[in-house]
């Protein structure tokens, strides 16, 4: 909402400057966006008499004038303009002036004439037509006869003012007005507020005796006030009306619509004007739209409406979108004789849902949907009726129609300084919130108050408590510490393993992400994972942004390789990823209940590492996370992944995920050219692992010994098999078992390799012998010979 | 005899100028103080000589012996130490060379300064509360004192899965469910995801993620909500930091407020960050709407309480001059790994 500070001088006197007034505003509660002051870029430019017109001695088009800026010696000033005359009012814009545009005016020669300024057009004033419509369409403007001679134009054509522009929220509705805004503004800075109220009594017989309004749809118009002008002489409205308006930001057209615009803008009452030449019929009808039914809106748009929308209805069509936006068909033309009036209150739901389905935003419905008061229609086409009478743009009709239904009950709300004290930790007297209240409008009312009918956002005492603060001023309020204690506080076991599976990852290399929950159904195309597949059981956003943005994801995998592809294209050469992101799992399609949302720590790399470097990885992670001991079995099915060098691994029984190198075909599907390796394991998995408590193992009070096998097996013999015989072999005395070496090639037969083992035995309670170990290293090759596996 | 021991002296002292290495003057020693040495030897003569030359002639031989002795000592002493010296010479590398490094990666700059906000509130005895981030309805407007139809709803564009299951617009409902599952005094921060139907530019995105607070006991008041939000901006922004309360509007608030911080990067007279306003806008709060409080089962009549939220991308933005909102979601190892030092 732009707020011309000229407009709110006729309803409160503030002598604050322009950035106090918006410094006190914002902090009472009307937050002000910027502000601007109109007419700082016109400088040393005034009104001026032009006294003899000569031909230039050196150019046929240029004349040069002796011109009369109210200075002691006429001015010399060479003009192109084809209209000047002598004796012409013009404007000036004298040496070393300013125009809008940045333009700077200087003496100069034109032609080898002196020229000491410019006659201005209205263009160069920044100005069209509407603004000066007696100007000339081409040309210098030519001022009034009596326009005075070297006064500043600003103040000849009142361009000066400072315009704020407030940020105005929803629950206040009337601040959406000059009006309401001035209430604000007298109460911040406790001046007087007054509000005249608008007469226009009419002549001639009451419009009732020729017109009706019929609503037939009271629910959506609780109240539709309606009065006549006669006679009407369309034409521009007079300057201080066109320049309030265009300062406000609304294009003036011409005195009717102007004055309703005017009136919307003083009151926060939309109004509507109607040619009554184009009503069928001298009745209005107020009722829901049909379906199908069809209007063109004042913006040449045709618009289809239906039986949720309320218009505005003569005997035959639709002539409005009630609280929208007027039809062409009854749009006020330079021809327009007769008019009638709309001030009407339309349900604000109504509006709010007829101007989105429509995809269209107004002035009128945006402030329809926030409720508008009931009382303010009877002024504002007072209002409009007295603007027509002063500006002369016709004859007021004696009457209004009004339908009103019923007035809404005026609420009471307890006032209990004590409690809004309480509430707000001060000490304000009853005294001074009943002033603060009077300021505003609310009526006290013993215990009670009864707040004003524009107010529809005070409804309970937490709002008196608001009204208080604003006005006590929310920065007198003291800074407290509030006492009581919270025995939660603090981190929970599953927060804490969060920050620790961050930091551990973080320590292996990795760098978190954060990507979209919402990602293409495509996502699981270039993951290779089939069409029939369970895990394409996703959730659909009903409204998307887009294709691309329209699953809430299952798998978290094809995010992260987004952003590892992301870095590929950037060339950096190697980049370890991780993310601990959320996936949604519907428990059924379409969705009855929540989804399961489940963390997963998902993560990725590429330009070092193998698939052992993130092996170890999980592996070390399940120390870190004391999950006891882990299972890999090679996958071949998973679609993502290489068949050959994937594992899924469990804890225990429980499937907890799966790693290893990306699939060739996904990386095509992803435009990397490197290996990646990656994970996606299930985080809420590993936080339900019941870790048992910790105890202290003591340390080896003996020595160990080692033996080391060099052993031939077949190729595709496991390690996880041999070290499992290996250990089942060397039973309790055994105490660790190290893979060291693996090799195959020369000296090794075809479809054999060699795999080295590193064995210490340890007895808890003696130092071992020589024959004990060779007994039970023996015990473990007649083991392993049963699985085909030799001493080399 | 006196001649020929003063001899090897000087021979032994010749050559022990010269020699350069360990293994010489091993040499030296041997060909001289060996068991088969010069100097031995001539011990071994000494039979030859008078009683009373003899012991003059012992003693020295022996005073010779042990004076040789402590040259080639000394002699050896200062070989090793040029020799350590050599090989230390020998040894050198070029420091400026690059270090190997074992890298460490680091947490998202959003997740660093969330980290921050958790502590800096746990310190203040909160927990951290969660929820999940597709929600109902009812807990994302109605339970909120938004009803159907509310105008402040179109300002949140919302995605819809069903007509009653939506992604959560906002991280307040999690207030709810906090009031529902706790009895007052309830001391919580609950951060998380959030989503609106934005398109993406550089300071709209359909993902982001807001800090709800919500403290709710007997006899809380306005005054709580300032000094706790004041103490929190301190600790963030630092101790110059000064805050400003604003009336706004909030369905679930009231009275509603929006806390300004003063300029970090100017102090207040106005620059670059601050758009030279001085200030910058950094939560909005209010005291818990008594619909709200009801709606959970808590009598507004006993226990009042004040909630805030604010966003992280802008916090995060405002702080470290990122301009542009898709960084944060676009992981470029570039952007991300500038913020390892920040991490605490």
């Amino acid at each position: 909402m732009k707020l011309p500070l000229s407009w709110l001088k006729d309803y409160t006197d503030i002598s604050a400057s322009v950035k106090e007034y918006c410094d006190a505003l914002t902090l009472s509660g009307s937050k002000v966006e910027g502000y601007e002051i109109l007419g700082e870029d016109i400088t040393n430019v005034v009104t001026a008499k032009v006294l003899k017109v000569e031909q230039h001695p050196n150019a046929d088009k240029l004349k040069v004038c002796s011109v009369d800026a109210g200075e002691a010696e006429p001015l010399q000033i060479v003009t192109g303009a084809p209209n000047v005359f002598e004796g012409a009012h013009i404007v000036l814009a004298k040496n070393d002036s300013t125009l809008p545009g940045g333009i700077k005016i200087k003496k100069s020669a034109l032609r080898g004439v002196e020229s000491n300024g410019m006659m201005c057009s209205i263009e160069e004033l920044g100005l069209t037509l509407n603004d000066v419509p007696y100007a000339p369409e081409y040309g210098i403007l030519i001022l009034a006869e009596d326009a005075p001679v070297g006064m500043d134009i600003r103040e000849y054509l009142e361009l000066s003012d400072q315009v704020v522009e407030f940020e105005i929220t929803s629950n206040r509705p009337d601040c959406f007005s000059v009006i309401g805004l001035a209430r604000e503004s007298a109460a911040t800075f406790e001046r007087p507020f007054s509000v005249h109220e608008p007469k226009a009594e009419g002549t001639g017989a009451s419009i009732c005796d020729s017109f009706a309004v019929e609503v037939t749809a009271p629910d959506l118009c609780p109240r539709y006030c309606a009065r006549m002008i006669k006679d009407v002489k369309i034409e521009p409205s007079p300057q201080w009306l066109a320049r309030r308006l265009r300062a406000a930001g609304v294009r003036p057209i011409n005195n009717i619509v102007d004055i309703t615009n005017y009136v919307m803008l003083e009151y926060g009452q939309p109004m509507h004007a109607f040619d009554t030449a184009y009503l069928s019929g001298n009745k209005i009808t107020v009722r829901r739209a049909n379906e199908g039914e069809v209007i063109t809106t004042l913006d040449e748009t045709e618009r289809k409406l239906d039986s949720s929308m309320l218009v505005i209805a003569d005997a035959e069509k639709a002539v409005a979108v009630a609280g929208v936006m007027g039809g062409m068909n009854s749009e006020i033309q330079p021809t327009t004789k007769e008019v009638l009036f709309e001030s009407a209150l339309f349900d604000g739901t109504s509006v709010r849902l007829t101007s989105k389905k429509l995809g269209l935003r107004t002035e009128a419905s945006g402030r329809y949907e926030k409720g508008l008061d009931y009382y303010n229609t009877v002024g504002a086409v007072n209002r409009a009726c007295e603007l027509v009478e002063q500006l002369g743009a016709g004859t007021v009709v004696a009457g209004m129609i009004d339908t009103a239904a019923p007035a809404p009950a005026a609420r009471k709300i307890p006032f209990r300084p004590d409690a809004i004290n309480r509430l707000l930790g001060i000490s304000v007297s009853r005294e001074e919130m009943e002033a603060i209240f009077a300021r505003l409008g609310i009526v006290i009312d013993g215990d009670t108050v009864i707040p004003p009918s524009f107010r529809p956002d005070l409804e309970g005492e937490a709002d008196l408590a608001e009204e208080v603060a604003r006005f006590y001023g929310y920065d007198k309020i003291p800074s407290t510490l509030s006492s009581g204690t919270n025995l939660n506080a603090g981190k929970t076991p599953a927060q804490k393993n969060e920050d620790k599976l961050k930091s551990f990852m973080t320590a292996q290399g990795y760098s978190e992400t954060l990507t979209y929950s919402f990602v293409s159904a495509k996502m699981y195309d270039k993951l290779n994972i089939p069409e029939a597949d369970t895990i394409r059981n996703y959730i659909r956003i009903a409204n998307p942004l887009g294709e691309d943005t329209a699953i809430m994801r299952t798998v978290a995998l094809g995010s992260l390789m987004e952003a590892i592809a992301t870095n590929v294209h950037y060339r950096s050469p190697k980049v370890s990823l991780f993310e601990l992101a959320n996936v949604y799992l519907p428990k059924a399609l379409p969705l009855t209940e929540l989804p399961e949302e489940r963390r997963h720590l998902v993560f990725a790399q590429y330009g070092e590492g193998d698939y052992y470097t993130v092996k170890g990885l999980v592996e070390e992670l399940a120390n870190r996370f004391t999950l006891g001991t882990l299972t890999f079995k090679p996958e071949a099915e998973h679609p993502s992944f290489h068949p050959g060098r994937t594992a899924s691994v469990y804890i225990g029984e429980q499937y907890l995920g799966v790693f290893g190198q990306i699939h060739p075909q996904v990386l095509v599907n992803y435009d990397i050219d490197v290996p990646v390796y990656a994970a996606e394991l299930d985080f809420e998995t590993m936080l339900a692992v019941n870790v048992p408590p910790m105890l202290y193992k003591a340390l080896p009070r003996f020595p160990s010994m080692n033996r080391d096998l060099a052993l031939i097996v077949d190729r595709d013999t496991t390690a996880a098999d041999i070290e499992a015989c290996i250990r089942r072999a060397g039973k309790k005395m055994l105490c660790d078992v190290q893979l060291f070496d693996v090799y195959q090639g020369k000296q090794i037969e075809e479809g054999k390799k060699s795999m080295a083992y590193s064995l210490v035995f340890r007895a808890e309670d003696r130092t071992l012998t020589d024959a004990e170990v060779n007994t039970a290293v023996e015990r473990i090759l007649k083991a392993l010979s049963e699985m085909g596996a030799t001493l080399r | 005899m006196r001649e020929k021991i003063f001899a090897i002296r000087a021979a032994v002292e010749e050559k022990l100028t010269t020699a350069t290495t360990m293994e010489q003057l091993e040499e030296l020693r041997v060909a001289y103080l060996g068991k088969k040495g010069e100097l031995t030897s001539l011990l071994r003569g000494m039979g030859a000589l008078s009683a009373e030359e003899r012991p003059i002639m012992g003693q020295l031989v022996n005073e010779v012996r042990a004076l040789l002795e402590s040259e080639i000592q000394t002699r050896s002493e200062q070989l090793k130490k040029e020799q350590m010296q050599a090989q230390l010479q020998n040894e050198k590398i070029d420091v400026t060379m690059p270090g190997t490094r074992q890298t460490v990666g680091n947490r998202h700059p959003l997740t660093i300064a969330l980290d921050e906000i958790k502590d800096l509130f746990i310190s203040m005895g909160f927990s951290i509360a969660e929820g999940p981030e597709i929600e109902t309805d009812y807990y994302n407007f109605e339970a909120l004192n938004l009803p159907p139809n509310h105008p402040a709803r179109d300002t949140q564009d919302t995605f819809y899965i069903t007509d009653n299951i939506l992604l959560r617009t906002q991280t307040s409902p999690m207030q709810v469910r906090v009031m529902e599952k706790q009895e007052p005094p309830i001391r919580v921060i609950a951060p998380g995801r959030v989503f609106r139907a934005d398109e993406v530019d550089a300071t709209h995105s359909p993902v982001f993620h807001q800090i709800e607070g919500l403290v709710v006991d007997k006899g809380i008041t306005m005054g709580d909500l300032k000094g706790t939000l004041d103490i929190f901006a301190k600790k963030m922004f630092g101790p110059e930091c000064k805050t400003r309360f604003r009336p706004h509007h909030f369905p679930f608030t009231e009275p509603s407020a929006e806390m300004d911080v003063s300029c970090f990067s100017c102090g207040g007279k106005g620059c670059r960050v601050c758009k030279d306003e001085g200030w910058i806008e950094v939560l909005g709060c209010g005291m818990v709407h008594p619909k709200v409080l009801q709606n959970c089962n808590i009598d507004p009549e006993v226990y009042s309480g004040f909630a805030f939220g604010m966003g992280l991308e802008r916090i995060v933005m405002t702080r470290y001059g990122v301009t542009d909102l898709r960084l944060f979601f676009e992981n470029d190892i570039r952007f991300l790994n500038q913020f390892k030092g920040v991490e605490k």
